[in-house]
């Protein structure tokens, strides 16, 4: 039994599920017996984790300030343990771009693409160069923002006509833009517990809307199966390519990776790694994790029992 | 995100009951219950360092401390029991007095008796529909339509069809041919929902000679009309129209009214007339719904009309709104670049603006927060996904200088999108401002470029 402080909220464009996730998290460690603080991020968080002086902090923090390291380099400074990655693989991770760089690097597959920044455009003709990129990577195209984490501002380009709004609506988001292959197939969530792969969840659109995220990402729309029914083989490719990744990228704890299964070639493609994926009620991780006969509380028992330095 | 049950496998469906316990047990209206990206996005706008120009807020620092102080505290001293006391479920004889006066100021006459107490104008929509509409029954609603009513229809599972709106309100000439048409697919709309006055989100106003062609359509087809008036004493120029109720043909209509925007709305007291079976029905949905409204506020209105000052607030109220209604006027003029058209609404809170196509409100909303600003994105007034390029401003709810530096920032991220877009395309950006509109040497070339003049965009309202 320790005291552990619980950061959740903070200002990112995902602070309503950071809560959500946030206080299911509490009320688990609080039933596991720990002495619970919960901390909504702002201003004055250096002063109240130094008030809290906990043993531990969970990150409960999704986007921005949560994952992309900066809070974790807070807590370094500080000297507190904490869940999940550290700075680096955080920073790693939070950036899409530098994430599929590392995996390409190693030879892991990522879907091809290119990204750029605002200035690239306004001030090296980027947009030049736009033609070019759409013959190689083939329609459609999708663009994303470098480092948002939820699914806002992602778009599906059908055409080179559709393509300037999807990088203004991505830009909306981030100072840097992705444009990627579109890998038709099925959508896959390898979560990763300590150094083990969890069951694997699929997400199935309930509607023929395919290239309409906000619809996917909407509830109801979108409905998730686990663990996904893929056979023997294939699971096990998926989650041996998920647990390279975690590994690769320097990630700790727990971490979730999202892979495409291609139509056709049935070839594994890695989008991205999310450091600190959701908790809540309906989030992918906790299931995968009860599909493995680990309960939540279980779970979050062992987020905690692997943020303590064994040798600290 | 919903989860269902799994199809087999190791592991199977008991290790998820605790997930699927509850997804069991929701009604099937609760799938059309959305919870968006956008939601969480609304949330986040709410943050005291943010200028909110996306609420519906009334200023209610404008009503006098100490007149609240000595009306509550009169009313504890000689009517406490009464006020923590349940009411009757149409609400109490004072207040329908105090009702019956509000709708004389807009010319409406109605008789207590014919009034049901609500809890907020929110709670007529919700009863109106609790009484009239089964799943997938049709709603007529105008396009955009009120953001809050979009939920209510949701959860009754109704088919909306949205009508067009331009400078005079609804398009009837569509309404009636939407009409025929569902005629012809044999389908009957329970009712057709419009904000005649001052229209949330619009800020159009539905003209004399469409009130009553409207009027006279739901009389020959025996259709109800859910008239939404929560702003009609909020003219700050103009002469009054009459409210569809009020109208020749006018027994067909449902009148929504609230204290909400003349008083305050945290009060939560609302109100409507309607034709007899109806109301009958929407009192026992409201005897389901809640009993009564809160006896306290019913009392404190009824003690603040007595006091006969609600029309002097009131004016008060309009001076104050018209003002800053002008402030975020100019501020559009100032900061929106040409391509971008607005509404010039005379009365109640709204400001509707229209970007080009190309920008998306929902992202641009969060561009905006990066800068501590907000509005409210077109979409939430559509069941279609229309909208994606208009927003909502309020004026009401800030004071001049917030709306000015509001209205700043959303004009520098708008400015920044159309700019990036005018690189991606090879367009050249429009880097003049809206106010020093460059005569075009040659109009024909002005229309290519589709680069409207000043007064031109001004006439450009809403559609």
């Amino acid at each position: 039994m320790s005291s552990v402080a619980v950061l959740k909220g903070g200002r990112s464009l995902e602070r309503q599920v950071s809560l959500r996730s946030g206080a299911r998290v509490e009320n688990a460690l609080a039933r596991l017996g720990h002495e619970v603080v919960g901390i909504d991020v702002g201003h004055d968080l250096v002063a109240r984790l130094r008030a809290a002086a906990p043993d531990v902090a969970f990150v409960a923090l999704h986007g921005r300030d949560g994952e992309d390291g900066i809070v974790q380099e807070l807590l370094e400074a500080l000297g507190i343990p904490y869940t999940a990655s550290g700075v680096s693989a955080c920073m790693r991770c939070s950036d899409k771009v530098v994430a599929k760089h590392a995996m390409r690097d190693a030879g892991i597959p990522t879907p091809d693409f290119y990204a750029f920044t605002e200035t690239a455009f306004k001030e090296l003709g980027a947009a030049d160069a736009l033609g070019a990129i759409e013959d190689r990577l083939r329609f459609p195209i999708v663009v994303k923002p470098a480092d948002q984490g939820s699914a806002l501002g992602i778009r599906f380009a059908a055409s080179a006509a559709d393509v300037p709004a999807a990088i203004v609506a991505a830009f909306s988001y981030s100072e840097k833009v992705l444009l990627e292959r579109h890998v038709h197939g099925r959508e896959l969530a390898v979560s990763i517990l300590g150094d083990e792969a969890l069951p694997i969840v699929e997400a199935l659109p309930r509607e023929e809307d395919f290239y309409d995220f906000s619809a996917r990402y909407t509830i109801g729309r979108t409905e998730f199966v686990c663990p996904a029914e893929l056979g023997d083989e294939l699971s096990a490719r998926a989650q041996a390519m998920a647990l390279e990744v975690f590994r690769l990228l320097g990630c700790r704890g727990f971490a979730r990776v999202d892979l495409m299964l291609e139509d056709g070639s049935d070839e594994l493609y890695v989008l991205e790694t999310n450091v600190i994926p959701g908790l809540t009620e309906t989030s992918l991780l906790p299931q995968a994790a009860e599909t493995a006969g680990i309960s939540f509380d279980e779970l979050i028992g062992r987020i905690v029992e692997l943020a303590v330095p064994a040798a600290a | 995100m919903r989860v269902t049950p799994t199809r087999g496998g190791p592991g199977g469906l008991s290790q998820r009951r605790d997930l699927e316990r509850y997804a069991a047990l929701f009604a099937s209206r609760t799938s059309v219950m959305k919870s968006s990206a956008m939601r969480d996005l609304m949330a986040i706008t709410e943050r005291p360092e943010v200028i909110s120009l996306a609420g519906g807020l009334p200023d209610t620092s404008t009503f006098p401390a100490e007149s609240l102080a000595a009306l509550l505290s009169k009313l504890a001293a000689t009517d406490s029991a009464r006020a923590l006391q349940y009411a009757p479920t149409e609400g109490m004889a004072a207040v329908g007095e105090a009702i019956a006066r509000v709708m004389a100021a807009e010319g409406t006459e109605v008789d207590p008796e014919d009034v049901l107490v609500t809890t907020g104008g929110q709670q007529v929509i919700d009863l109106v529909c609790k009484t009239l509409v089964d799943p997938g029954d049709v709603i007529v609603a105008e396009a955009p339509t009120y953001p809050g009513a979009v939920p209510a229809f949701s959860a009754y599972q109704a088919d909306v069809v949205q009508i067009a709106m331009d400078d005079d309100g609804m398009r009837v000439d569509e309404l009636e041919e939407t009409l025929g048409r569902l005629d012809r697919e044999g389908r009957r709309p329970k009712f057709i929902y419009t904000i005649p006055t001052f229209q949330n989100p619009a800020g159009v106003t539905m003209s004399l000679p469409r009130r009553q062609r409207l009027v006279q359509v739901a009389h020959e087809r025996e259709l109800l009309v859910l008239e939404d008036n929560p702003y009609g004493l909020l003219r700050y120029e103009g002469d009054p129209l009459p409210t569809l109720r009020s109208l020749d043909g006018g027994e067909f209509v449902i009148y929504l009214g609230t204290f909400s925007k003349i008083l305050s709305p945290g009060i939560r007291l609302g109100w409507t007339v309607a034709p007899g079976p109806v109301l009958e029905k929407m009192n026992l949905g409201k005897q389901a719904s809640d009993l009564c409204s809160s006896s306290l506020s019913q009392l404190f209105v009824a003690a603040y009309f007595a006091e006969g000052r609600w029309e002097d607030y009131i004016a008060s109220l309009r001076e104050l709104y018209r003002r800053r209604r002008d402030t975020m006027l100019d501020a559009l003029a100032e900061h929106l670049p040409r391509e971008a058209a607005w509404t010039r609404p005379s009365g109640g809170l709204f400001i509707w603006a229209t970007l080009p196509d190309y920008i998306d409100t929902t992202d641009l909303l969060a561009l905006g927060l990066s800068r501590n600003v907000a509005f409210v994105p077109g979409r939430a007034a559509y069941l279609d996904g229309r909208g994606g390029s208009s927003m909502r401003l309020n004026f009401s709810g800030v004071d001049d200088d917030a709306i000015r530096e509001g209205v700043r920032r959303i004009g520098e991220v708008v400015r920044e999108q159309v700019e990036l877009y005018g690189t991606l395309t090879g367009a050249a950006p429009s880097r003049e401002q809206a106010e020093p509109a460059p005569t075009p040497p040659d109009p024909e070339l002005a229309n290519v470029l589709q680069l409207p003049d000043r007064a031109e965009r001004d006439e450009r309202r809403a559609r």
